[in-house]
């Protein structure tokens, strides 16, 4: 027999709430499917399991708020026998948070996805809509879809909860007075996912400022030779296949730690440990506010293409609110690009145990000087956080020297 | 394609990629980018959408008139046809 666990998705988790199963009992599971939908503060998360066997019991039910490390399923393992599945430790279950007021119904009340893999996608909810679901305690069952095949949306939710406040009398539904509150601005409505959000990304960067003794350099990197290199591409490649410059970036990045390896890994336990694998974490903002940093994996190995079809599909997933638990977890380095948002420098911080991030600004026209000519130029200011404790800044100028080097060959990217 | 059948499929689109923007709320006539603050990711997953669901290749150099719903319904209108 094998225990499937609640996750630890970052280290500024405590809790998780299953939001849907994706299996039942009897059903066979390899290692990588996604096996459980589950609600971090920070973001839907799709659960994947690290062992191959068969789902003997279900021990937490749908809707139930847990602690990391509490037992969601028994699963038996290399051909055990399917034995008594009724039998199981349900003390785990016990720690669960008493159910809501108003419990979610399971999602397949609205409706049942026909195979578990891609079941998210097959529900006429949104994921983000299910969770503010799960925040309003909106009875998904009564809710009217406005949305694309009649799929229910955020704002249907929200409008359903309100309605409900209007109806019950005040002491029917103690528990959602803010949330209901916020609901009457549908377009820009905050939710209560957003104060936990503000939390955990708190916890987090305090703990880094507290704990890492960070350094920052930073440098000018001119882009011109990247970009024309870009557009070029582009031009040859339809709409599907087109890079974003940020793809370049990322894997300029995973190059470069090849020479500068204590850049990529963990600080655990008063160690560097060195990961040999390169999973660039990828800031990714949310819209309503946040943001989080999930992993692109085995970057150095992808091409540029490949790097652009997993940034693609991860910041529709963030955008979507989905995630999946190994990219949320692993990341080893991370980059972020502020600019979109137009500022020309940005000096992360770290994500713990992470030992660096680097940081990219706006891709701005200057003025450059070379080989006794000044030409204009397109200029990107790359910055790199460190931590002294598992790096020098010797070291951290040889590592953006070579990320500067990488970009000035964008073919050989 | 009619004109309502591309915006049917623009909103549709844009649902999927901003699921937390109410469409009944959005100036079709304001840049998506400071309305509802999409970024080149997202009119970049807008373009490929709407070429998978039409077939139109819309260049690098034509996105920026994907930015409004206005604008977006205008050009495709012209591509369409």
């Amino acid at each position: 027999m094998a225990e499937f666990l609640m996750p630890s998705l970052g280290a500024d988790m405590e809790f998780g709430t299953v939001l849907q199963w994706l299996v039942k009992p009897g059903d066979a599971v390899k290692r990588g499917d996604i096996v459980a939908v589950v609600d971090t503060e920070k973001a839907t998360i799709e659960v994947e399991i690290f062992q191959t066997g068969v789902i003997q019991k279900i021990v937490v039910a749908e809707g139930e708020k847990v602690p990391v490390g509490t037992l969601l399923a028994v699963l038996s393992v290399n051909g055990e026998t399917a034995a008594a599945p009724a039998e199981a430790k349900p003390k785990a279950a016990a720690v669960a948070t008493p159910k809501p007021v108003a419990p979610l119904p399971p999602p397949h009340v609205v409706a049942k996805p026909p195979t578990p893999k891609p079941a998210v996608a097959h529900l006429h909810i949104s994921p983000l809509a299910m969770r503010v679901a799960l925040d309003l305690k909106v009875d998904l069952a009564a809710v009217r879809g406005t949305g694309p095949d009649g799929a229910i949306t955020k704002a249907d939710v929200e409008r359903a909860a309100k309605a409900a406040q209007a109806q019950a009398p005040p002491q029917a539904r103690p528990a959602a007075p803010a949330p209901v509150a916020a609901a009457t601005k549908p377009a820009v409505a905050p939710i209560d996912h957003h104060a936990a959000m503000r939390k955990v990304i708190a916890a987090a960067m305090s703990r880094s400022k507290r704990e890492i003794p960070h350094y920052y350099l930073g440098t000018q990197i001119d882009t011109s030779k990247a970009m024309a290199w870009l557009t070029a591409e582009n031009l040859k490649r339809p709409v599907t296949e087109r890079l974003l410059y940020s793809v370049m970036l990322i894997k300029a990045v995973a190059l470069a730690i090849k020479e500068v390896p204590e850049m990529n890994g963990f600080w655990i336990d008063g160690a560097f440990k060195r990961s040999d694998a390169v999973h660039v974490g990828v800031a990714i903002s949310i819209r309503q506010g946040g943001l989080i940093a999930p992993a692109i994996h085995d970057v150095e190995k992808k091409s540029l293409s490949e790097i652009m079809v997993s940034l693609r599909d991860l910041v529709k997933r963030v955008r979507a609110g989905v995630l999946r638990s190994s990219e949320i977890a692993d990341a080893t380095i991370t980059v972020t690009s502020l600019g979109e948002q137009g500022v020309e420098t940005v000096f992360g911080v770290i994500y713990p145990p992470q030992v660096a991030l680097v940081g990219f600004g706006k891709i701005v026209e200057r003025p450059w000087a070379s080989g006794g000519m000044v030409g204009a130029r397109q200029v990107v200011m790359a910055s790199l956080s460190g931590d002294h404790r598992a790096s020098d800044g010797h070291r951290g100028g040889l590592f953006l020297a070579a990320i500067d080097r990488l970009l000035q060959e964008p073919e050989k990217l | 394609m009619s004109a309502d059948e591309i915006k049917a499929l623009y909103l549709r689109e844009l649902h999927k990629i901003a699921p937390e923007v109410d469409l009944n709320e959005i100036d079709p006539a304001i840049d998506l980018r400071d309305q509802i603050d999409l970024d080149s990711m997202d009119i970049l997953n807008l373009a490929v959408a709407i070429h998978e669901a039409t077939g139109i290749d819309i260049p690098e150099a034509d996105y920026p008139q994907m930015t409004t719903v206005q604008g977006c319904i205008a050009y495709l209108g012209s591509r369409a046809s």
